[in-house]
This record gives C-alpha cells, sequence and structure tokens, in this order.
C-alpha cells in the first residue's frame, strides 16, 4: 500500500536541505522572532504589569508555533504545486505510486521538520523565555503536532487543486493568515459580537490556539478534549476531501 | 532487423475517441502493438499522438472505444499495470536537487517486484559517472538517459516512450536510438511517438500515421514508402551519345531529362535501379557518376496528408 513511503520523505528531506534559502525561511527565521520576542519581554519585563507578561510568557511562544505551523502549511502548497506544475507529479503517476502515499510523506516531512524547529527554537530560547521550568515542552510538542497536522490537512484541499505554483502561495496565505485574528490568540473570544464568535470557534485556528495556550500554561490533556475532537475533525474532513480531488496534473 | 513479428498482440486499441472540451483530439482510432516490436505513432505536433498514448498508459480516460494492454484494462486494472510499464513522459522534471542515483532508487522503490538492478542500468545508459550529479545539472540527452533508466527500472513487459529524442542533438539521438534497439533486443515491447521521420524509419518495425486526430495508415515503413511512393529516380553522369535513347527505351520509365550529360531517369518500382543498371552494362555505357534517390517516410507523409509534418 504504501510502497515508497520512506524513501520518498527521506529524498525530501534531503531535497529541501539543499535549497538553502527554503531550509532558511522555514527553520531559522521563527527562531529568530521568537529570540527577538524574547530579548524584547526580558527587556520590559520587570516592569512589565501582570497581562504583559501574560502577553509574553504564553502568547508570544503560541503565536511562534502558529507561524511555524502556518509556515509549514505554506510550504507544502507550494511544493506540491511546484511538483505538479513542472510534472514530477505526472511522472510519478505512471507509477504504482498512490496520491495518499505522497501526501502521507510530504506531511511526515513538514512534521518532522515542525519539531525540529520547535526544538531548535526551545534550545536558543531557553535563556530568555524559558526560565519557567513548570512548561511541559514534550506535552507542548505533541500538542504542536496535532494542531499542524490539522492545519496541514487544510494545506492538502489546497495543495491537491491549487494549478499553479504562482498563485498557491498567496492564496494558502490569504486563506490561512487572517485566522489568526480572530483566533483568540491576540484577542479573547469574549470581544467578539455574539453573531461572530461561532464563525471564529468554527475556524480551525481557534482550537488549535486554545490548545497550545493551555498545554503551555501546564492544563492537562482532560480540558482540551473539545479542542482535540476539533482538530481531528478538520483532519478527517480535509485528508478525505482532498483523496478525492488531488489531480496528478 | 527484427521485421514483423507475428507475436500475439500486447496493445490492442480499437475506436478510441478522446475530446477536450469541443475540441476532438482523437476518432476512431484503431491499431495494435505486437509482443516484442518497436511500434511508432507518427504525425506532426498537435495530430493526437500524446492524447492516444496517455489514453493506452491509463493517464486519460477515453470517451469512446476499447483500450487494452497485456490483457488489463489501462483504467480499470490501473495500478496492476503500473507495476508491468515503463513510461517517459514527453515533458518530465524530477526535483531539481535529487540525484541521478536518488531518483533511481527512489523510483525502484515505488514498484512491487523486485526491480532491476540500478547500477547496472545507469551503466548500461552511460550515465554511472553522473550518479552523484543533481537533476538540474544533466544535460538534455543526460536527462532523457535518466528517464528512459526509470522506465525500465521496474523490468517493465511495455515500455512507452513519448516524443524521446525532440531537443537533442544528432549525437545524443543516435546514442539513444540504440539504446531503444537494446529494449528490444530484450525481449520488451515498444510503443512510441515521434515527429521525426528519420526517426521513424530508423527505429520502428511498424508505424501508425496519425493525423488532426484519425490514423491514416498502418504498416512497415518500406511497405508504406512502397505503397504510396513507388517512384524512383536515379541520376547518372555520362558523355555518351546513344545514352538518352537507350533510358528512354527501358520499362518502367516514366520520364528522363537530360542536361550537359547529367541524367535524370524516373520511374515506379523497385526494379528502376535494376533495369538502369542492366542498360547500361549490356550497352557498355561508361558512366562518371551514379546515384539514385528513395523516397522516405517524409515523402510518405506529404502524400497521405497532403501536407508536411512541419506544418
Amino acid at each position: 500500500m504504501m510502497h515508497g513511503l520512506f524513501h520518498l520523505i527521506w529524498i525530501e528531506i534531503k531535497v529541501f536541505f539543499r535549497e538553502p534559502m527554503g531550509a532558511f525561511g522555514t527553520v531559522i527565521a521563527p527562531v529568530l522572532i521568537l529570540v527577538l520576542f524574547g530579548s524584547i519581554g526580558n527587556a520590559v519585563g520587570p516592569r512589565a504589569q501582570a497581562a504583559a507578561s501574560n502577553f509574553f510568557k504564553v502568547n508570544v511562544p503560541v503565536f511562534v508555533a502558529i507561524l511555524i505551523a502556518l509556515n509549514a502549511v505554506v510550504s507544502l502548497v507550494s511544493i506540491m504545486s511546484i511538483y505538479r506544475e513542472s510534472g514530477i507529479l505526472k511522472r510519478l503517476s505512471t507509477t504504482p505510486l498512490r496520491p495518499h502515499t505522497i501526501l502521507t510523506a510530504h506531511v511526515i516531512v513538514k512534521l518532522l521538520l515542525t519539531s525540529a524547529t520547535l526544538g531548535l527554537t526551545f534550545m536558543f530560547a531557553s535563556g530568555s523565555l524559558l526560565t519557567d521550568s513548570a512548561i511541559p515542552l514534550g506535552r507542548f510538542t505533541l500538542a504542536m503536532l496535532i494542531a499542524t497536522a490539522s492545519i496541514l490537512s487544510i494545506g492538502f484541499v489546497i495543495a491537491s487543486i491549487v494549478p499553479t505554483a504562482r498563485f498557491a502561495q498567496p492564496i494558502t496565505s490569504i486563506l490561512l493568515y487572517p485566522m489568526i485574528a480572530v483566533s483568540g490568540l491576540f484577542v479573547p473570544m469574549t470581544a467578539f459580537s455574539p453573531s461572530f464568535r461561532p464563525i471564529a470557534r468554527a475556524l480551525p485556528l481557534t482550537p488549535a490556539v486554545s490548545l497550545l495556550q493551555g498545554i503551555w500554561k501546564g492544563n492537562p490533556w482532560s480540558m482540551h478534549l473539545g479542542d482535540i475532537g476539533a482538530l481531528a475533525l478538520v483532519f478527517v474532513i480535509c485528508t478525505l476531501l482532498s483523496a478525492k480531488i488531488f489531480r496528478w496534473e | 532487423m527484427n521485421g514483423t513479428r507475428s507475436g500475439r498482440a500486447v496493445i490492442e486499441v480499437s475506436g478510441v475517441r478522446k475530446t477536450y472540451r469541443s475540441v476532438v483530439a482523437v476518432d476512431d482510432v484503431s491499431f495494435e502493438v505486437r509482443d516484442g516490436e518497436i511500434f511508432g505513432l507518427i504525425g506532426p505536433n498537435g495530430a493526437g499522438k500524446t492524447t492516444t498514448m496517455e489514453c493506452v498508459e491509463g493517464l486519460r480516460t477515453p470517451d469512446r472505444g476499447r483500450i487494452s494492454v497485456l490483457g488489463l484494462d489501462p483504467v480499470r486494472d490501473l495500478y496492476a499495470l503500473r507495476n508491468r510499464m515503463g513510461v517517459q513522459l514527453q515533458e518530465a522534471h524530477l526535483q531539481k536537487r535529487i540525484k541521478v542515483w536518488e531518483a533511481v532508487h527512489l523510483w525502484a522503490s515505488l514498484y512491487r517486484k523486485p526491480p532491476s538492478d540500478g547500477d547496472r542500468i545507469l551503466e548500461q545508459l552511460g550515465l554511472v559517472d553522473k550518479r552523484n550529479a543533481w537533476f538540474i545539472k544533466l544535460s538534455g540527452g543526460q536527462k532523457q538517459r535518466l528517464f528512459i533508466a526509470l522506465a525500465l527500472i521496474n523490468d517493465p513487459e511495455v515500455v512507452f516512450l513519448d516524443e524521446l529524442t525532440t531537443g537533442l542533438d544528432p549525437q545524443a539521438r543516435r546514442a539513444i536510438w540504440e539504446l531503444v534497439r537494446g529494449i528490444r533486443e530484450r525481449g520488451k515491447t515498444v510503443f512510441l511517438t515521434t515527429h521525426l521521420m528519420e526517426e521513424a524509419e530508423r527505429l520502428c518495425d511498424r508505424v501508425a500515421i496519425i493525423d488532426h486526430g484519425r490514423i491514416i495508415d498502418i504498416d512497415t515503413p518500406e511497405a508504406l514508402v512502397n505503397k504510396y511512393c513507388p517512384e524512383r529516380t536515379v541520376v547518372l553522369f555520362t558523355d555518351d551519345p546513344g545514352a538518352e535513347v537507350l533510358f528512354r527505351a527501358m520499362p518502367r520509365v516514366a520520364d528522363v531529362t537530360a542536361r550537359d550529360g547529367r541524367f535524370t531517369i524516373r520511374g515506379n518500382g523497385e526494379d528502376l535501379v535494376t533495369s538502369v543498371v542492366w542498360c547500361l552494362s549490356e550497352n557498355r555505357i561508361r558512366v562518371s557518376d551514379f546515384r539514385t534517390i528513395l523516397p522516405n517516410l517524409e515523402d510518405v507523409f506529404i502524400k497521405v496528408t497532403g501536407h508536411s509534418i512541419r506544418d
């Protein structure tokens, strides 16, 4: 069923790191952003009020985590559209390789890179932000992988149909980045009008943010079953949909 | 060399029609490809060659008609078939920074049956010293050889080659032809498309001429030439004053033109050349030059379609 999966994963990782700009943008940039915010946070930290402190201690790391996840999605979509446009997918389609094997390989590659980025970020940020040893890094990484997989599945749907590489990146950005604004990260849900709240809740970044914030603060999994359920639902729907609409060329 | 083998049909296509919106790409196309032959679909760009081939490969679904490859249906038995066929597409790319050996190993891992020895295939295709080169660093001929290697990696029973020497220089082209003959020697069936008549003539056991989406005729290149272009021309130089009368009296001669000792003798049928040689010998006519002009597939194409293949 999954012939070639491991080869495909390994090749994609190698090819990814041979493209220096891609590697920089995906892995290094988020680390720099966090370190930068971290040092600002530290500078204002001692004098900051509780709210500002919460912003730097919880929202900034979660924001960076969300950026890492969205980076993975944008990168997945543009790789798939480049592969489709240049005929790599068409060439693969003459082999017994199945669409879900290709998508699975790319998702695993993205999750591996996401974990690596997160690991690097923790390492570099440990001096400034992560002085609080109560932060459960292992659980946060797992929460991050759940959130990323779910957002990536939205990426598959886009990646399955976007005709050209030129459209792929802007379409993905336009669809995903505005979701950050209403995800509850910067503006609490209660600030939205009651009629808009269900819409904000239905967007997949909202449970992702809620899960990441909670786990970062040390909440147990049991408090976030609803978020995980919502993310799983998005994943299942989008995966089924993309398997249906996937196009080789 | 092998001529037509009367082997079983490996590919059977009957009454295939494919339209893209309102454009009819191919219509009522029927032919069969026999076991162990090199079969060429020849015609100008846009004639429907690639569409026909992609229907046979299962990449496209025909609107009408039946196709069978190795006894399987390319749409229904898609995955079973893909394990047994090798494909080179007209325009293909790989990841820019994938190395030659990585591509070969990746492709080998995609097939169910134990693959051929990738390193041996690279050696046969002269790519050993490019094993570690990135795909983007390869020349056109090297890329094409790599795609042939990938098409052979699963030891396929039938190999599809779509315009495989387009864009290559004559030397690289000849090298590729040699490789394709090698594929046939290993007992595989080759189905190719080309708009290069010389390629078809040098390589194919049988060809189907396609124009505007319809098959015009199918046969060996020699048989097509004899059927549509039986004219033969002999050009010779002699200062023998009695020659012209003798030439005109020969059988099968349709026309003789003479100018400053240069004679152009036109006639029909393969026996024309023999007649001229006999005539020269019997009458002890001394010639300072002698050559024959034979029609080729290009002439056949113009004859049957009414236009040049490059139009």
